[in-house]
């Protein structure tokens, strides 16, 4: 019961984390300069939006959720039954970063959704 | 925005740092709270001092350090290319991270889980046959 516990949350708060900070780098734009002096002054300007503290809080959850997790099971089957957020993240962006998700990315995540079943079904 | 082939390679490239430091990343931290074990009974003081064993774990801060390289490799592709498409591209990291609890941590892991991860394998190849950005540049 506690595994479907952790797992809903390093689901939910994963992708809702990581939906929140892809909204923030949107928002401040696509990287150009490479050079580490730049990509410090991107990161200090992430950490300007507030989506970012958003996403950040929550992926932490997710983040004690998956040690968690760890602790209980081998990490062969936490890692690929994570990959469920793949359905939630699709619908995720699709309503909330408002990209259009082509029939062969429904496809792609479909299968995805299958090969996690098996994963989980191996589960001793 | 234009599909150029410049736009492809620097978004493989990153790719390639995300499929390789997460797994990495994972296998740490599950190395990490193998040592540690789980908590007993998940009361505030049962979860205490599995907290401070997490904090002052070496490996545990090394699976972090590598989780931080995966991230930051994560936050500069999604500046370009859809979460969308770079979620379910990053899924190779799983069939990464099965070879690694394989090799490092003497995991059993069942033909079933293997053909799981293949099939997961293939979603992450219909995905990646799809453009890289389908919404316009603000």
């Amino acid at each position: 019961m506690r595994e479907f516990f952790f797992l809903f949350l390093v689901i939910l708060a994963g992708t809702g984390g990581e939906l929140c900070v892809t909204r923030a780098m949107k928002a401040i734009g696509e990287v150009h300069d490479f050079r580490p002096a730049a990509l410090v002054r991107f990161v200090f300007r992430a950490m300007r939006v507030g989506w970012m503290w958003i996403g950040i809080g929550m992926m932490t959850v997710a983040f004690f959720s998956l040690l968690a997790m760890l602790s209980i099971e081998n990490v062969s089957l936490v890692v690929p039954v994570t990959a469920l957020s793949y359905a939630a993240g699709a619908v995720g962006a699709l309503l909330f970063l408002h990209e259009r998700i082509s029939p062969q990315r429904w496809i792609g995540v479909l299968i995805v959704c299958v090969g996690v079943t098996l994963v989980w079904l191996s589960r001793r | 925005m234009k599909d150029s082939p410049g736009l492809h390679f620097k978004t493989y490239v990153l790719l390639l740092f995300v499929v390789l430091f997460a797994p990495m990343g994972n296998v740490l931290l599950s190395k990490g709270m193998k040592g540690i074990g789980s908590a007993q009974n998940w009361t505030p003081a049962d979860l205490f001092p599995v907290l401070v064993k997490i904090l002052t774990s070496g490996t545990i801060w090394l699976g972090i350090g590598c989780l931080l390289a995966f991230f930051v490799a994560y936050m500069l592709v999604l500046t370009w290319a859809d979460y969308s498409y770079v979620q379910p591209a990053s899924a190779f990291s799983y069939a990464v991270v099965a070879v690694l609890s394989y090799f490092l941590l003497e995991e059993v892991v069942p033909p079933l889980r293997w053909a799981g991860i293949a099939v997961i394998c293939v979603g992450v190849f219909v995905v990646g046959r799809t453009p890289p950005r389908t919404t316009e540049k603000a």
